[in-house]
């Protein structure tokens, strides 16, 4: 085989296990992946078995120390409905009551499950913009 | 004041439209005065940013709670390092920090190149200035650092106790400055591209720019993992958060970018590859800016701020529309000068180790965005974890390592089989050696880190027999003695033998990395004064409950109000190994609808870890006390009910007594992590070969080199 | 307050100019030299020639250190006698390629220079 034929051939093959290797990246993120839903969705859709991605505001009064499982409820950001759950692992310094949570949830029986060490809490808001009506006086 | 600090943004935004104008006229108009001015634009650009800056940080320090940025994010008990940092912990002061360092490390990138390359730099100029345009009119029309609210609040809201660590105010400086710094070589890409002149030159201005970028990015990566490490209460130091990945992607690429210029330089090749990495690195590092402002992922980074995420799509479609066409177009002068010669030479790995770094920066682009594509194709936002990036990153980390290994060995060019299958003979059975080893004392039950072990051994091993080499190489030519022939080895040969110090680093810190993921104990639990809990091979057991109060005695000082935690003793089969003293610190929240004592201690708690670093394990020890229990609160709400805010501070001292005495089980988080330290050390290793790498070899040793080989050829020129 | 702001604005202003408007001036400098001396004003070919010198040169510095590290391969023994000389001689010759360049050009702007003052 001629030296450019042996180059040619060389680049398919190394394209084609390109090919090969991306797309089994992208089907099993898919099958991977875990969708991320809020509590009113969570509570229409969710299946036992599967694990979600749940976002959403802790429900004041709701938090729970039990030993070392964490019971609280995660609201709809502009809603009510809510979904209580269990969560065991570690509990960012963050958490709070009223603040913005994502955990990763399982449907166990009729009532959920925060998957270990899942728990993450958003940072109270610190870049916040001002709106740009906002009058400057020096 | 403020009034001074939004004029020189306004300045500013006129200076980058001049320069912009004047630069582009300059080249275009064959008039090299207006492409100068251009580049002096970018000088005064510096200055009056810096004018911006210091107008706010001196409104920081001198407590000026009319400035909105000022109160939202100080406050008078705030330390004074804290307040001089707490400028870049908003948004509207992170994005006057970042186009302060954009115009500082312009100037110098453009002051070091004046005298060359002018049509090139005129063009990069342009570029430089854009982006510094873009985020002054973002900070004019949409985030204004400069803000106020006259009459002035009395008190400011304080900085967020999350970020009053050391490690968390240099990390944002360090990062940003390696972002700004990966856009220059993107300048000098795209200049180079329209001024048709890819030599090599620009291969020789380029390489130190891409350099900078890759050390203050990895600086800057490697000190947010040891912030998380150390600071922050989950013990983790990578979670493949999006905002993590988002600053590791163009490190990858400016690595990969590193490696295959060399290929560009010897051999006139890949030129279309290295200019679509020098694209990408600037593109990403600007997406990586974007995604800690915008809201757009899930992240324990993303605040919110939705209003900048528009802007920001607009030029990163621009850059990206813009950088397929010019590649595109100019494809013609980018062909290559030669193929590779041979399979078995060091060109050959240098691609094959793009490839595995394009592969990794691809795999965690796939999972990072995957929320957005997911949403886009299936219209339901899910997302990946960790265990998705580990089955994918870990192998490629592996061939990575390896072929850091394999590099060494080979020669450029075209090298001689013979040889080199002699030359691996050592450092195969010394990775023989460690994998029986290790094998025996039951590490194979975790394979991918034994493969990683083995791997590392090999790459140390390649590295020792480089330097053993060389130094007899060296003595045997010049007869010095063994210390200095290996100084002047590494001093004459700095690219190589720095280079190899960075792949014993980077093999170090995998080292670690593998070790203490794969090998960690963890216990979560209750426990009262007095119990204990085994963790791996120690035992930990809770001595006694403390407390501390006023910010003097804070521990961090980090001024806090008051901090309760706990002291433990560990010790291995009987024998005492070291105390750990994990607290948590409460701060003043400053609502008063917590009541006088309530809001002292109402703030955002966190968690001060314990950590007993070590050569072999890391102890690592976090509490979390229970501050609502019952005794306790009764307190508060007493103290609420009867103490006017000046006296509220009694009721603390009461707190912390009554903690003593009569401490509530407190929930701990304990981690034995075996060989954490060597990832810092590793990184270190990294760092320092950069710079041996990268550090200009004196000029007069280069002129001497040129002298002999004239001398030389020249008699050979005769001969022929 | 609010005048020492003003003030502060235009010394930034005039300070701004200044730096950027510098080599405007020195162009238009030797503009209106050179028309009062009468001889042509320095030709456009000029920004050409220190490019392509700046182009060779690196070259040239990116060819001997690849000279050298060959020889540090052969040395350190990567490259079998026979392969050194082969590759050494291939790098050599690209080298001298090189080199005939520079003194190409520096043929040309000397016989450049010498027409400019004859």
């Amino acid at each position: 085989m001629n030296p450019s034929r042996k180059r040619k051939v060389r680049l398919i093959v190394a394209l084609s296990a390109a090919v090969v290797l991306a797309s089994a990246l992208i089907y099993t993120s898919f099958s991977a992946a875990s969708p991320a839903l809020t509590p009113s969705q969570l509570l229409h859709e969710a299946q036992p078995g599967r694990t979600y991605m749940l976002t959403g505001t802790v429900v004041a009064g709701s938090v729970r120390h039990d030993g070392s499982v964490l019971d609280f409820a995660v609201r709809d950001r502009g809603g009510t409905a809510a979904v209580p759950l269990a969560y065991t692992g570690t509990v960012p310094d963050p958490f709070k009551e009223g603040r913005e949570v994502i955990v990763t949830v399982e449907k166990q029986g009729d009532h959920y499950v925060g998957e270990r060490n899942s728990l993450i809490t958003k940072c109270p808001s610190k870049f916040k913009t001002a709106p740009p009506s906002e009058k400057q006086n020096f | 004041m403020a009034g001074l600090g939004f004029a020189c943004l306004l300045l500013a935004l006129m200076v980058c439209a001049y320069g912009i104008g004047a630069s582009i006229y300059g080249v275009r108009a064959g008039r090299p005065e207006f492409s100068e001015s251009g580049r002096r634009a970018v000088y005064a650009l510096a200055g009056v940013l810096t004018v911006a800056f210091l107008v706010l940080e001196v409104a920081f320090l001198r407590n000026d709670f009319g400035f909105n940025t000022v109160a939202d994010t100080s406050s008078r008990t705030t330390p004074t390092f804290y307040r001089a940092a707490a400028v870049w912990s908003s948004q509207e002061g992170s994005l006057l920090l970042w186009a302060w360092l954009l115009s500082l490390w312009s100037s110098l990138a453009l002051f070091l190149t004046r005298r060359r390359m002018r049509d090139v730099a005129a063009y990069a100029t342009a570029v430089l200035l854009g982006f510094a345009g873009f985020f002054v009119s973002l900070m004019i029309f949409y985030a204004n650092p400069f803000a106020t609210t006259r009459p002035a609040p009395a008190e400011g809201v304080g900085l967020d106790p999350l970020l009053r660590f050391p490690t968390m105010m240099i990390h944002p400086p360090m990062l940003y400055s390696g972002y700004t710094l990966c856009t220059i070589p993107l300048a000098f890409g795209v200049g180079a591209l329209l001024a048709r002149r890819v030599d090599a030159d620009w291969i020789k201005a380029i390489r130190r720019f891409a350099f900078a970028g890759w050390l203050f990015l990895g600086a800057g990566i490697l000190l947010g993992a040891r912030w998380s490490y150390s600071e922050l209460g989950w013990g983790g130091y990578w979670g493949w958060d999006a905002v993590e990945n988002a600053s590791l992607m163009p490190w990858l690429t400016a690595t990969a970018f590193l490696h295959s210029l060399m290929i560009q330089e010897k051999r006139g090749m890949l030129k279309v590859w290295n200019v679509s990495l020098v694209l990408a690195t600037g593109t990403l590092a600007i997406m990586g800016t974007f995604l800690v402002r915008s809201g757009v992922l899930n992240s324990i980074h993303a605040f919110g701020g939705a209003t900048l995420g528009v802007p920001f799509v607009c030029l990163i479609g621009v850059l990206i529309a813009g950088s397929i066409y010019l590649v595109v177009s100019r494809r013609e002068m980018l062909r290559s000068e030669n193929r590779l010669d041979s399979l078995l030479s060091r060109e050959s790995i240098f691609l094959a180790n793009n490839l595995v770094l394009v592969g990794l920066c691809f795999v965690i682009f796939w999972g990072t965005y995957f929320p957005l594509i997911s949403e886009a194709v299936t219209g339901q936002e899910s997302s990946v974890g960790p265990p998705w990036f580990d089955r994918y990153t870990v192998p490629l980390a592996l061939v990575l390592v390896l072929l850091s290994g394999i590099g060494p060995v080979i020669a450029w060019r075209r090298a001689t089989l013979a040889n080199a299958r002699r030359n691996f003979m050592i450092p195969v059975a010394v990775a023989l050696i460690a994998l029986g080893g290790l094998a025996a004392a039951g590490i194979a039950r975790k394979p991918l880190a034994l493969a990683m072990f083995c791997a590392g051994a090999f790459v140390l091993a390649v590295v020792a027999q480089e330097f053993v080499r060389g130094t007899r190489v060296r003595k045997a030519m010049a007869g010095e003695t063994a210390p200095r022939a290996l100084l002047s080895l590494v001093q004459r040969n700095r690219r190589r033998y720095g280079g190899y110090i960075v792949h014993v680093g980077i093999a170090v810190l995998f080292i670690g990395v593998a070790a203490s993921s794969s090998f960690q104990h963890a216990t979560e639990l209750q426990l009262r004064p007095g119990q204990s809990t085994k963790v791996g091979a120690y035992t930990l057991r809770y001595v006694r409950p403390t407390a501390s109060i006023t910010p003097k005695y804070d521990r961090a000082h980090t001024g806090s109000t008051v901090a309760l935690g706990a002291e433990v003793a560990v010790t291995k089969g009987g024998h005492r190994v070291t105390t750990l003293n994990p607290s948590e610190g409460y701060y003043s929240s400053g609502e008063a609808s917590q009541g006088t004592v309530g809001s002292l201690i109402g703030g955002q708690p966190v968690s001060h870890v314990s950590i007993d670093g070590g050569a072999t394990r890391d102890i690592w020890g976090a509490i979390q006390p229970n501050i609502e229990s019952g005794r306790l609160k009764k307190i508060v709400e007493a103290g609420n009910r009867t103490l006017s805010p000046d006296e509220a501070i009694v009721a603390i001292g009461l707190l912390a007594r009554e903690y003593l005495k009569h401490a509530p089980p407190a929930q701990f988080h304990f981690i034995v992590s075996p060989l954490v330290l060597w990832i810092w050390v590793g990184g270190l290793i990294v760092f320092l070969g950069g710079l041996v790498a990268a550090w200009p070899a004196p000029s007069l040793v280069r002129a001497k080199a040129a002298a002999r080989f004239r001398a030389r050829s020249s008699r050979e020129l005769a001969r022929a | 307050m609010a005048v020492l702001i003003v003030i502060a604005v235009f010394v930034l202003i005039g300070l701004i100019v200044l730096v950027v408007g510098t080599p405007l001036r020195r162009a238009a400098l030797q503009r209106a030299a050179a028309a009062a001396g009468g001889a042509a004003p320095p030709s456009g070919e000029t920004s050409e020639e220190p490019l392509r010198r700046a182009e060779l040169e690196a070259a040239r510095e990116a060819k001997y250190r690849e000279i050298r590290d060959a020889e540090m391969d052969f040395r350190t023994g990567k490259l079998s006698e026979p392969d050194y000389r082969a590759l050494d001689g291939e790098l050599r010759a690209e080298a001298l390629r090189i080199l005939d360049a520079l003194d190409e050009l520096d043929r040309a702007s000397g016989r450049e220079g010498s027409e400019q003052i004859g």
